[in-house]
């Protein structure tokens, strides 16, 4: 009798319509309007406003944030010559990213001319790996590879996002928003289902945030440490039940390009720190 | 995604429904079943059955934990920190954890205050107790609960 | 694990008699014990047990951290400022394995 009571005040809190849009704290939150009409919400809010202050403080303090360890061994790998030519990513990177070191933690995901199509931070770092020191590649999820992105986006860090989804990266934009939508796994749902219908409600314990992804890569307690993006959607995927894409998987860069539009005029907070 | 297995095509209410059952025992206020002996064991080894005092000793932690990863937990304790009244040692208990001890901090006049702030991991809900031990001998406690819930999904 | 390197906050100048805060981070996952792997092995337990802080070589704040810290320990406690000098930070890990950093403070 108590499962079922439980069971129908569980469901009963997840499936109440727009019960608690407002993120969690005392409305001091930054609420930013949409200027593109196609947005589909009224209102966007960073992740950091549906989390209590306990979390909130540890990200305002960089001498606490966790993440800021991985940045700090970004910065070393940054700045550390490798490779057949003789240069470190700090010398030749401003080229490779094709828009000034200060813009990139703003702009990325974004088509990139020498690519040849929308790409994100990591492949471009790996493009410039490869093609122009003549480094082997980061593995995606490598300590490196969060290091370097996470050092990166710091560099832009309170500047407002702004990706850019039309001329050749719409086809890109078009698909990351069809998966957006799309039903997925053995529970048959979709990004949707909680991050536009029900932010602000509860899933178990979890007030849910509206997904954006503005403080990537960011500190997880529930990872223990810092995750990129595509960790988070393979991450999703498998508590859903649906089959997970390879990082960097085209798929995965479009559903990046996409979510990170949604999040267009927030406040790029990388390194965060999150539940 | 080519790759995605479209496996029962269960209704959203019957999987949401999934997540609850899962959920029930992670709900907030969940009355934690506290080792209250392990520390009182604890308490008696540190201060020799002397008794234990109380005040001056305020505690930063929050009401409710989002998650039991790292909960902050911070002290500061009212002392002149002078070389004949400082406070020596502090030691931070956990009465719902596998074991009690979380840390001890150890202080000399030289801090000039006496204060600390760390984070902590909490397996559920349960008491902290904060054991202050003085330079003259005599010991001093404060406690608080603190409610820890368990995060919703996200990979 | 990769490179164990801390990341302290120490002011570089300060008033005599003022009360500093120091804020000290460390990199490690502070493995319990009881957590097990993919293949349902135990992962052994190896955290940083002790934090010690010395100035001019005196030892003036030790912390003894036990399984229950979370990972990535951080700790953060006050100093009275009274003369310029250097401190030392040293993490001490299961093993007796140390890390360790130095930060100089003015004191005028």
């Amino acid at each position: 009798m108590r499962l079922v009571l439980t069971l129908t005040i569980a469901v009963g809190l997840l499936a109440s319509p727009a019960l608690a849009k407002t993120p969690y704290h005392d409305g001091t939150a930054e609420v930013i309007k949409p200027t593109d009409k196609r947005h589909p919400l009224s209102e966007i809010v960073s992740g950091y406003d549906f989390r209590k202050a306990m979390i909130r403080d540890v990200q305002d303090d960089d001498f606490a944030n966790p993440a800021m360890l991985v940045v700090d061994y970004g910065e070393e790998q940054w700045n550390k010559v490798e490779g057949t030519a003789g240069k470190s990513i700090a010398q030749v990177f401003e080229g490779c990213a094709e828009v000034p070191l200060n813009t990139v933690g703003a702009v990325y995901p974004r088509y990139h001319k020498a690519g040849g199509k929308v790409m994100t931070l990591e492949q471009v770092i790996n493009l410039c790996r490869e093609t122009v020191m003549g480094a082997k590649p980061y593995k995606w999820e490598s300590r490196e590879m969060l290091g370097v992105t996470a050092f990166i986006k710091l560099q832009s860090r309170g500047s407002r996002m702004t990706v850019a989804v039309d001329g050749p990266a719409a086809k890109t934009f078009e698909r990351g928003k069809e998966l957006y939508y799309t039903r997925f796994g053995q529970l048959d749902m979709s990004c949707a289902h909680c991050h536009e219908d029900n932010y602000g409600n509860y899933i178990r314990a979890d007030m849910l945030s509206q997904g954006q992804i503005n403080g990537f890569p960011l500190y997880r307690l529930k990872w223990n440490g810092v995750g990129s993006v595509h960790r988070r959607f393979r991450g999703c995927l498998e508590n859903i039940r649906a089959s997970k894409p390879a990082y960097g998987d085209p798929d995965l860069v479009a559903l990046e390009l996409y979510t990170a539009w949604r999040g267009n005029g927030l406040k790029v907070e990388t390194p965060a720190y999150r539940n | 995604m080519k790759h995605v297995l479209k496996m029962t095509n269960i209704s959203r209410r019957q999987a949401l429904g999934l997540l609850g059952v899962a959920g029930a025992a992670a709900l907030v206020g969940m009355p934690a079943h506290a080792d209250g002996a392990g520390v009182a064991a604890k308490l008696k080894s540190l201060t020799g059955g002397k008794p234990i005092g109380a005040g001056d000793i305020t505690l930063d932690l929050p009401e409710i934990a989002e998650n039991g990863n790292a909960v902050k937990v911070a002290f500061s304790i009212d002392s002149p920190m002078s070389a004949d009244n400082y406070v020596k040692a502090v030691h931070v208990m956990a009465d719902g954890n596998p074991t009690p001890e979380v840390a001890t901090f150890n202080f000399t006049p030289a801090m000039g205050a006496c204060s600390a702030s760390t984070r902590m991991r909490l397996a559920k809900t349960q008491n902290i107790i904060v054991l202050a031990e003085m330079s003259d001998g005599s010991f001093k406690q404060a406690q608080q609960t603190v409610k820890v819930t368990i995060g919703g999904c996200g990979g | 694990m990769a490179t164990i390197k801390p990341r302290v906050k120490v002011p570089k100048k300060a008033a005599v008699d003022e009360i500093i805060e120091i804020k000290a981070l460390i990199s490690h996952p502070m493995h319990t014990g009881r957590a097990k792997d993919k293949k349902g092995n135990k992962i052994p337990r190896k955290i940083i047990n002790r934090f010690i802080a010395s100035f001019d070589g005196q030892e003036v704040f030790v912390a003894n951290f036990e399984p229950a810290i979370s990972a990535n320990p951080f700790i953060a406690f006050p100093f009275k400022a009274t003369k310029s000098g250097e401190f030392k930070f040293t993490w001490v890990e299961d093993g007796g394995a140390e890390y360790t950093a130095a930060n100089k403070m003015t004191v005028a």
